[in-house]
């Protein structure tokens, strides 16, 4: 579980995040939306460290984030996973090597069990006979699902994944929200995700942290997003008539249901 | 930027890589303008030392302590500024805007050690036998270019070489590389790994890089010269 309490990030005169407080379910995928500007991603970089925020706590598990010294801290990230938004893959490095890498860094495993390892993670996210291309050869959605065995394979406890799903088709958006989903619950990871798409909202959202101007607005899960009459959140979820048609088509069905 | 390394074997992976990447990478492009560069000097000696009482081997003296007092080492240095320089930067900023240092610091490395120091300890560690060779080879190209075009024979210009020979001089040119080197690695890395924005800044901070480390070659080099001359 990851814990935020009081957090607030600036730039200059720019408030970006103010007074943020929310925890992250162990074994769930939580997910950040919010409109372009609202701090969704500085909240994230903040979470891993690439930011220092000006003031406030965060907790990995009984963990003070912010207080750790540097040897604690680089501990810590051993159990830390991310995917970019761009994926981030080391372009010199073929996907075999790419996924290696964290072993080879922070493993003493020998090559053997590192080349098994790393078979058993590219396996785990649908990707087999790509071991030797370089990522200038892959698909968006297979550099994605490079990454991500990349960021699971040294099994971490907590999962950080930044618009996992941009630049992409709807259904591999969907295979790669439905691998996240899988490996959260598998491996009972802490996952966050910041994210725009809504598709993801709906089907994988199990918390979810709406931000607004840098403020947390909202939180709820995808069966309450239907039925919020938080103005400001329908705005943006249900921008288009067609999402409001959905809408509505959904809390039908809820009702149905009931 | 220097603490202790995560894994000592992928450290040492990567200066290797490095070493490979500056010093045989750019051995073809040294060689070249090393062969010219002696050519030249010697067709220039010989073109202004017109009078009968200067001996001919006073042309190999000049070719040689110019070579390695100073054409090699800096000349050579200013290109690997471009060649290198270039390469580091662009690399580096290319790293930085596409997420991959930022991948690396979550992963829990320590990204200034790992990425620019194995690249400045490469640089120092090749340059000086890059430049070590580079005055061999201008001098073979000085050599040749004396026999072929009828300035003096090889014999001539290897007594030349030989005469008053100052193994004070092998040292600046060794220090000139090792301080060079320093500039022509630190500075381009700075300016990449600070790199801030899209491609369009990457190919900027390169070109900055570039001609920031020139600038600072041709001081140092003033500053290096006026104090080993002094002192020898």
């Amino acid at each position: 579980m990851i814990t935020v309490k009081n957090l607030y990030k600036s730039f200059g005169e720019k408030t970006v995040l103010q007074d943020v407080s929310t925890e992250f379910e162990e074994g769930k995928c939580n997910l950040i939306i919010g409109s372009s500007g609202s701090g969704k991603t500085v909240f994230l970089k903040c979470l891993v460290g690439l930011f220092t925020p000006e003031q406030g706590e965060i907790f990995y598990d009984d963990l003070s984030f912010t207080t750790l010294t540097t040897p604690e801290r680089k501990a810590l990230r051993q159990d830390i996973g991310m995917l970019f938004q761009g994926s981030a893959l080391f372009d010199s490095m073929t996907v075999e090597q790419n996924v290696k890498f964290p072993l080879d860094m922070f493993t003493k495993l020998s090559n053997a069990e590192k080349l098994k390892r790393v078979n058993e993670t590219l396996d785990r996210v649908n990707l087999k006979d790509a071991n030797h291309k370089f990522p200038s050869e892959i698909s968006g959605g297979m550099m994605k699902r490079v990454a991500l065995a990349r960021a699971i394979v040294l099994n971490p406890k907590y999962l950080f994944c930044d618009e996992p799903n941009s630049g992409l088709d709807p259904q591999t958006s969907m295979v790669i929200d439905k691998l996240i989903k899988d490996i959260t619950t598998e491996f009972n990871i802490t996952t966050v995700i910041n994210t725009h798409d809504m598709n993801s909202v709906m089907e994988i959202g199990d918390n979810i942290l709406y931000m607004y101007q840098g403020h947390p607005e909202w939180r709820g899960s995808s069966n309450d997003i239907i039925f919020s009459d938080n103005e400001k959140l329908n705005k943006f979820i249900f921008a288009s008539e067609f999402l409001q048609d959905a809408k509505e088509m959904r809390m039908i069905e809820a009702r149905k249901n009931k | 930027m220097f603490s202790k390394p995560e894994n000592a074997k992928m450290y040492w992976k990567e200066l290797m890589k490095q070493c490979m990447d500056i010093g045989i990478g750019s051995l073809p492009i040294v060689l070249i303008i090393s062969v010219f560069l002696g050519a030249v000097m010697t067709v220039q000696t010989a073109y202004q030392l017109v009078a009968d009482f200067i001996p001919k081997t006073t042309i190999a003296v000049i070719v040689r302590d110019s070579m390695m007092l100073e054409l090699s080492p800096t000349v050579i240095s200013l290109v690997l500024a471009g060649v290198v320089g270039s390469k580091i930067a662009s690399e580096l900023g290319n790293m930085r805007i596409s997420e991959q240092i930022d991948a690396l610091e979550i992963m829990g490395i320590n990204t200034r050690s790992y990425l620019i120091a194995p690249k400045i300890m490469a640089s120092m560690l090749t340059v000086p036998l890059l430049i070590s060779l580079s005055i061999f080879v201008a001098l073979l190209g000085g050599r040749f270019t004396a026999q072929a075009t009828g300035i003096m024979d090889v014999f001539t210009f290897d007594e030349g070489l030989r005469s008053g020979f100052n193994g004070f001089n092998v040292w600046v040119a060794m220090i000139k590389a090792i301080v060079f080197a320093y500039i022509f690695s630190s500075v381009p890395a700075y300016f990449g790994y600070n790199v801030r924005g899209g491609a369009l800044e990457i190919g900027r901070s390169s070109t900055l890089a570039v001609v920031v480390s020139c600038i600072l070659i041709l001081l140092a080099d003033y500053v290096v010269t006026l104090i080993m001359l002094n002192a020898g």
